[in-house]
């Protein structure tokens, strides 16, 4: 048992490939994108020698019909709805267009307003304060709260109640904890003023209207990621923890040692994914603070709606959301690199 | 050791008893909310079970009470279309799902299982569109959707979503990729051409990961809130997320209409706990997969 152990460690995967586990099929998902984005930019750059004969013999023309038949509707999906808009913006990014009168190409002019624009540094700076805010207690409590699953029989009622506010529109979450953190009928400060302290206006105060908002989505989302986490750890054969136990490791060593450089995969896709969704931040602050105390929630999304559907600003709204890709695809591949890094040791 | 063990184990459980509340309290707090009259809520904040409860907010929201009385309530007088907005979230909530389930399973059918050239680098695009966030493409396709005349129309609500996702398609394809291959050569052995092993074999065994992906896809399109507040803000159009945002912009400040808007809350989000409760095993055991939104 003992040798098989020691096996496990010994792969480069680290990862025990039960086809049913979890975490196999997060990396495995993560190994495809990476494998498909390679391979969609090296088909792109280099000319293929394949001959018609060659592909004759590959491809059945029957089945390339089929297949063609059954791409049609998705394809012209895609085409219309996710490649022409995003040439399209990159394209009214280098305009004047307010929507009125004919656009004039101005070049990277959008760009270099919004670099001097201090609401947009403003709306960056938010943006990542809250990122900042959300993800490492988000992710901290789902850890925990998937390890204690692991301690306790799980029913479905306790997994369901955990995932309950994930399912709730955010538009209504906004609106609950709107009730629940008013400074004179919200429960909460009910509670706060029970041990005899001034009430806290959570929402309209300036510095603390970012971190409950970040609180609120904590809350949202906290039980689904815990979840996704518990399906992770659930996917580690119970003998390695076992293993570690006989050899005399204390609970903690055994989760720091061996639980968690094995749930590396889950964890890694968890905090991906949720940081790409924190920094697109909008219903909650729209719906809750509107931006407001002063500029104190004026998220990205929050500044790029308002250029684009207040102002009429289309190219420069548009601008400001290519440079939130930007920043997106910059915090992507860093993540990437770090656990593509942390993977070779 | 023994005794060492037992209190770990009873602080666990008094931890996810703490953990169930804390996400379940405030949907409770949201009922106790409707239910009570905005002249009470003020007077009684923290009572479990403030006195004078009953279904006037509701009567507001779903019109019984309009006019007069219902400022007298605290409301703000105007008239409240809940029913048309619920329709629209009905509609196109169904006919978005029915539509992008349909069409994603056909192209992820084409990726798990027709060899064409070039699907490796097509697939490898659709799962680069992951990546984009929607702020990038809403504020073009909101243009398209004026160009075409779409505004304020549920076709201009469901378009983008209409043909396929990224994830549907994704998702539907992992799937088919775990089909025993064998199922699918005996049927071709027997005669039946790919379209024919499609719908009729592949569909009737695909039926749990559709009707899963059906459901996702149904709850995010009723949850939806940026896009359908960009292009259907007219009352025709206007969704019950939409509607909730409008409502509460509306109710002044001073002394916001909670009653009212607790009881549109629950309405909205009825729906969506029925099918929770209906279907809620798979939404959880989907969660591997669903976690890619």
């Amino acid at each position: 048992m003992i040798k098989r152990t020691e096996g496990l460690f010994n792969g480069k995967q680290r990862l025990v490939p039960t086809e049913k586990s979890l975490c196999k099929r997060f990396h495995f998902l993560f190994t495809e994108i990476k494998s498909h984005a390679i391979l969609a930019l090296n088909s792109a750059s280099g000319p293929k020698e394949s001959t018609l004969s060659r592909l004759q013999r590959k491809y059945s023309a029957h089945e390339i019909a089929v297949a063609a038949l059954f791409l049609l509707p998705s394809l012209l999906g895609f085409l219309i709805f996710f490649v022409f808009p995003l040439v399209r913006g990159i394209l009214i990014s280098l305009t004047d267009w307010d929507l009125l009168r004919p656009s004039h190409f101005v070049g990277a002019d959008n760009y270099v307003e919004l670099f001097q624009d201090q609401d947009f540094w403003n709306a960056i700076w938010v943006t990542f304060q809250y990122v900042l805010w959300n993800i490492p207690i988000q992710t901290v409590l789902a850890l925990l709260i998937a390890v204690i699953m692991t301690k306790v029989r799980t029913s479905n009622l306790l997994r369901g109640a955990l995932l309950l506010p994930w399912l709730l529109p955010n538009v209504v979450v906004a609106l609950l904890a709107m009730v629940i953190l008013d400074p004179t009928i919200g429960i909460l400060n009910e509670g706060i003023k029970a041990f005899g302290l001034p009430a806290v206006n959570f929402l309209t105060t300036t510095e603390l209207a970012l971190p409950s908002i970040a609180a609120i989505n904590i809350w949202k989302f906290m039980g689904y990621t815990a979840l996704i986490v518990f399906a992770g750890i659930q996917g580690i054969p119970k003998e390695i923890d076992e293993a570690g136990l006989i050899d005399g490791a204390s609970a903690w060593t055994a989760f720091t040692k061996i639980t968690l450089p094995l749930l590396r995969p889950v964890l890694a896709f968890v905090i991906i994914t949720s940081v790409i969704g924190s920094f697109q931040i909008y219903d909650t602050v729209a719906v809750a603070t509107r931006g407001g105390p002063g500029h104190s929630t004026w998220v990205m999304n929050f500044f790029i709606t308002k250029g684009a559907f207040e102002e009429y600003r289309m190219g420069y709204a548009t601008a400001a959301s290519m440079v939130l890709f930007a920043i997106l695809l910059g915090v992507g591949f860093l993540q990437m690199r770090i656990m593509n890094a942390d993977e070779a040791d | 050791m023994n005794n060492e063990k037992r209190s770990t184990k009873i602080l666990f459980v008094v931890v996810t008893i703490f953990l169930v509340i804390i996400s379940l309290f405030p949907l409770a707090w949201v009922a106790r909310m409707s239910f009570t009259p905005n002249k009470t809520i003020a007077g009684f904040p923290s009572a479990l079970l403030p006195p004078q409860m009953n279904t006037t907010n509701f009567e507001r929201v779903l019109g019984f009470i309009e006019g007069e009385a219902a400022v007298k309530l605290g409301g703000s007088g105007q008239k409240i279309n809940f029913y048309q907005f619920l329709f629209n979230s009905l509609v196109v909530s169904t006919i978005l799902t029915a539509s992008q389930v349909l069409f994603s399973a056909l192209g992820a059918y084409a990726f798990a299982r027709l060899r064409f050239p070039g699907r490796k680098t097509l697939f490898g695009l659709y799962l680069s569109a992951l990546m984009v966030p929607a702020i990038v493409m809403i504020i073009p396709n909101f243009i398209l959707m004026k160009e075409l005349g779409w505004l304020n129309t549920y076709l201009g609500i469901m378009a983008p979503g209409l043909l396929m996702t990224p994830f549907a398609v994704f998702f539907m394809r992992q799937f088919f990729l775990g089909i025993n291959r064998e199922l699918e050569e005996a049927a071709f052995l027997d005669g039946a051409g790919k379209i024919r092993i499609f719908f009729q074999l592949i569909v009737p065994i695909s039926q749990t990961a559709l009707s899963t992906l059906a459901i996702i896809t149904f709850i995010n399109q009723w949850n939806d809130y940026m896009w359908p507040l960009i292009v259907g803000k007219s009352e025709s159009a206007r969704l019950l997320t939409v509607a909730l945002g409008i409502f509460r912009s509306q109710t002044p400040n001073g002394s916001p209409d909670w009653g009212g808007l607790m009881a549109g809350t629950a309405l909205a989000v009825l729906p969506t706990l029925a099918l929770f409760l209906a279907f809620g095993k798979k939404v959880i055991n989907s969660l591997g997969f669903s976690g890619f939104r």
